[in-house]
């Protein structure tokens, strides 16, 4: 039994959920209690969607405790199949299933027999692996069946296509800003000559699975989801795959080489030197920005960065390569892939710090006083605490981390985001800092003194109480009403009696 | 719209339970910051901890006094001792916030392991020297505000079965005690304001603002409120005599009635809520009646209220719409016949779980309010099936849906108003005074959408996906 207030990943059905609704027309049943179907709220909410997230449960109750679930998920499984006609259907353990022990493969291959559509029991367990671990797991395992099944059905093209193309892996559902990057990601490669042949998790249909291996290459942005189902492909097929992620100038020049070398051995000659060269020096504003004088400003700024592995690990290198700022501590909640996070920010930061614990985070951050953070949205809390300025770069986030406008991270209008987010974390610490210096704006307390001086009117110790209660921001405008209203009314005394009459009283 | 034939009573129906509500541990976040020197545990999984920290949102950074004892493998397979497990934690609970009250929130899968709580806490409470309360507020058996019954049930039992002397200020909750800050003749000129009658004990949790708005209300009737359960403090909890008459403030707490009139004897008053103005002179009212005390004034006060310009302006709004409750907080019947009297049609009620004899007064207020205001009587269905209703919501397409956020967002995509009914959970809602702002409430999408009509973008998803 471990305390615990706050977790930077998820449960693993979580993970599988993601995966699973990204798909189009792949619908999830969880086995679960009522109540644990809070995935589909969060896809409602963060992500604002327009359609119902293809998330239901098949409710595990005080008589499923007693006597197994029977009939009652391959009934869910089956009555969903007919009401939605979905490709696939995903029956999603939970933690609560993982202790029941029902067989639920048994379940998925009987409800298998009376759907039209394919029946899948996500392979994860909710003890050993996380929110992340189950996502990467849970793509692996639609890709293999689908691909084992085209294979069967005799339905697997081969080839490659005849242009250069690739497949793009990992792009999900309720992930740190996926859409835009998506976007940017197809922008960089079209500019590239390279077409994008599939993009998975994200909108696909499963029936076009079987064409993954048409592709030349596959590109796997983020660390966390997508890696396994490349090593897959890659084992089945020998499809190569860049798993550098094109995040800041330097990176995104490294990913490009990359693809380079990738079509110059499938015997297509390019050369994207001059690309890089122009969109470096004068497309992008990421590395003018670092020989700009703001920047040098920043020179020797301490920072803390923490994230996921993949946000965490470039956004380091952004900062310590590009501009010149002094990590002190990088550090990722992916705890389970230490070797790999070591080795891409060793050279970059002082320390490094691997846990899931967001108290010792918050110690470190205290410890170190960095003049900014750049984490998740507890270090956003943990800066707010501390007054230190933090630029979110990583999941687990709230709804304002889904912007509507564009903010891809990857590629070179990325890395102009990048440094938008990295600039003014500082301005403002700065500006703060001045302030504090030279004593502030003026404005502080202006509402109060205003109505404190002439009103003329007591409030009992209760009504006092009460009054604070009443949230800051319009405490005042309460004040003033009920004054007004005593004053009108013939009081002298402000008592609760007095307080609630003003409020009935009050119009619009 | 809906057909005209209407039932000449209520028809209850129940469905699959396959709908989406909160996770009765969600009681977590209004209590702890109502008793304030609590501590609450809840002893889940992760699935649990990841509820929470998503459900509560800011509150989760401000250091709240609730964590998760967060289950691991070896706790699973019974390789670690739950008692030593829970000591250790508790311990250190007791080190960082020294609580008056641990509350250990049971859960799914402590019910499934069958960890004994109730067993070990009174061990555990007896070493460590702090209360530990256990609720079985689990998503087995409960749905969202029901975790509020399993936990004032539970506290129930600490209720102390004698009034301390009667000076004590712990007898008094709520205005009583505010009002006894330092100043001793005001509370002794107000004590003659009420009249003789058996002590009264409300129960269930509302703010603190609203303990002292219906605390006034009572005492307009010469009523005194001997306690509330619960209380800000653990400490304040009412005493509990065969002579105490009780009355719920939430139609969600029918543990917790029956708790305090089997095992503590005590007289439950049964009425219908005091949510709208209606509902608070007729619960008002029951009180009066329950003991012998001649109600003064209430249907001036209640007609004060709805004849509040403001209050007029929206109920004509919600004059003829009609309504269609998809059920997941059990406030539906109360909102439902509140808003038969702002002129509404209720097409149906959805409602996770129906206590006909806890809720029977307000079942019958709305049976009468449906007949007065010459409406249909709606459906009542209890275990609905989300994916049923979306069929009928399509069919019948009612003028404003009060739901969940997992169906707010897709409905209002297809042009159907939605209210997102947890904040009537988390809103002031009781009373005379908040009738205002809960209309206001309830009126915001109808406005909000009134205004943004006339652009013609009511259905903003594509043919293809549009199937509700």
């Amino acid at each position: 039994m471990k305390l615990a207030y706050w977790m930077y990943a998820g449960p693993a059905h979580i993970g599988t959920l993601r995966v699973a609704s990204s798909f189009k027309n792949v619908h999830s049943i969880m086995h679960a209690p009522l109540g644990d179907d809070y995935f589909n709220v969060m896809s409602s909410m963060l992500e604002r969607n327009r359609d119902f997230t293809p998330v239901t449960a098949s409710v595990v109750d005080r008589h499923v405790l007693a006597r197994g679930s029977g009939d009652k998920v391959i009934n869910n499984i089956t009555r969903k199949d007919s009401e939605e006609a979905p490709d696939l259907i995903v029956l999603t353990p939970t933690c609560t299933s993982s202790i029941l022990q029902e067989d639920l493969n048994n379940f998925v291959a009987r409800a298998q027999l009376n759907c039209n559509g394919d029946v899948l029991l996500a392979d994860v367990n909710h003890y050993r692996v996380n929110e992340l671990q189950a996502a990467d797991r849970t793509l692996a395992q639609i890709v293999q069946f689908y691909i084992a099944k085209a294979k069967k059905n005799d339905e697997l093209p081969t080839g490659k296509t005849a242009t250069p193309s690739c497949n793009i892996l990992g792009i999900s559902k309720l992930a740190f800003h996926n859409n835009h990057d998506l976007t940017e990601l197809k922008k960089l490669l079209g500019d590239l000559g390279v077409s994008v042949n599939l993009v998975i998790p994200d909108a696909a249909s499963v029936h076009h699975l079987k064409n993954l291996g048409q592709a030349w290459f596959n590109v796997v942005p983020y660390r966390e989801l997508g890696p396994q189902a490349a090593t897959y492909l890659q084992s089945e097929f020998g499809t190569p795959f860049i798993d550098i992620t094109p995040l800041g100038v330097v990176e995104t020049a490294r990913f490009i080489r990359q693809v380079q070398a990738i079509l110059n051995d499938g015997g297509v000659d390019v050369n994207y030197e001059d690309f890089i060269d122009e969109q470096t020096l004068h497309v992008s504003q990421a590395a003018w920005f670092s020989r700009s004088i703001d920047c040098q400003n920043l020179t020797g700024k301490k920072v803390v960065v923490f994230g996921d592995s993949t946000h965490a690990a470039a956004i380091t290198k952004v900062l310590a390569r590009e501009m010149g700022i002094h990590v002190v501590l990088a550090g990722s909640y992916c705890a389970y892939d230490k070797d790999w996070f070591r080795a891409e920010v060793g050279e970059y930061c002082d320390e490094i710090l691997m846990t899931e614990d967001h108290a010792k985070v918050g110690d470190a951050i205290a410890r170190i006083e960095p003049a900014a953070i750049f984490g998740t949205q507890m270090e956003r809390h943990v800066g707010k605490r501390l007054n230190i300025p933090c630029g979110v770069i990583s999941a687990p986030i709230h709804v304002q981390n889904f912007p509507v406008g564009y903010r891809p991270f990857l590629g070179y209008e990325g890395a102009n985001q990048i440094v938008d987010l990295i600039y003014n974390s500082f301005t403002l610490g700065m500006e703060d800092h001045l302030l504090e210096i030279f004593g502030g704006h003026d404005t502080k307390d202006a509402i109060t003194k205003s109505i404190t001086t002439d009103s003329g009117i007591d409030w009992d110790a209760a009504a006092m109480k009460e009054l604070k209660r009443v949230p800051g921001f319009v405490r005042g405008k309460v004040k003033r009403n009920t004054e007004k209203f005593a004053r009108n009314s013939g009081f002298d005394a402000i008592t609760l009696e007095v307080m609630y009459a003003a409020k009935e009283a009050a119009g619009a | 719209m809906t057909a005209s034939t209407a039932p000449n009573s209520l028809n209850f129906e129940c469905e699959t339970g396959n709908y989406h509500t909160f996770c009765p541990i969600s009681c977590v976040a209004w209590l702890y910051q109502k008793i304030e020197d609590s501590f609450f545990l809840v002893i889940g999984t992760k699935t649990c901890g990841y509820f929470l920290q998503n459900a509560m949102g800011v509150m989760i950074f401000a250091e709240p006094r609730y964590a998760m004892a967060e289950l691991e493998e070896g706790d699973i397979s019974a390789k670690l001792n739950d008692y030593e497990e829970l000591k250790r934690l508790c311990l250190d609970i007791k080190r960082d916030r020294n609580p008056s009250v641990i509350v250990w929130i049971g859960t799914c899968t402590t019910e499934i392991i069958k960890m004994d709580l109730e067993g070990i806490a009174p061990k555990l409470e007896a070493e460590i020297g702090i209360p530990i309360v256990v609720a079985r507020a689990n998503g087995l058996d409960y749905a969202f505000t029901q975790g509020e019954d399993t936990v004032l049930a539970a506290m129930a039992a600490r209720c102390p079965s004698e009034a301390p002397a009667s000076e004590a200020p712990e007898e008094r909750g709520g205005l009583s005690s505010l009002l006894n800050l330092g100043k001793k003749s005001q509370v002794d000129s107000s004590e003659s304001e009420f009249k003789q009658h058996a002590p009264l004990v409300i129960f269930g949790s509302v703010t603190d603002s609203v303990v002292s708005q219906i605390s006034l209300e009572l005492k307009k009737q010469g009523i005194k409120v001997s306690g509330w359960l619960p209380a800000s403090r653990f400490g304040e909890l009412p005493a509990l005599t065969p002579d105490t008459h009780v009355v719920g403030i939430n139609p969600f707490l029918s543990r917790t009635a029956s708790y305090l009139a089997r095992r503590r004897k005590c007289k439950l008053i049964n009425a219908p809520f005091p949510i709208g103005p209606d509902g608070t002179r007729m619960w008002v009212e029951a009180i009066c009646q329950s003991l012998g005390v001649e109600p003064q004034g209430l249907d001036e006060r209640e007609a004060e209220i709805w004849n509040h310009p403001q209050v007029q302006e929206y109920v004509s709004l919600l004059k003829g719409k009609s309504v269609f409750f998809m059920g997941d907080n059990l406030l539906e019947v109360s909102m439902a016949r509140f808003l038969v009297r702002c002129g509404a049609t209720i097409q149906e009620i959805g409602i996770p779980y129906m206590d006909k004899r806890y809720q029977k007064s307000e079942l019958e207020a709305l049976e009468r309010a449906c007949e007065e205001m010459g409406v249909p009587k709606p459906n009542i269905v209890e275990k609905p099936d989300n994916y049923n209703q979306l069929q009928r919501i399509k069919q019948d397409k009612p003028d404003l849906v009060i739901t969940g956020m997992a169906h707010a967002n897709p409905l209002e995509a297809r042009g159907i108003t939605t209210k997102w009914s947890v904040e009537f959970t988390f809103a002031q809602i009781h009373g005379f005074s908040n009738v205002k702002e809960m209309l206001e409430t309830l009126t915001r999408p109808i406005r909000r959408n009134a205004s943004l009509d006339q652009l013609g973008w009511t259905s903003m998803v594509k043919e293809e996906v549009a199937r509700v």
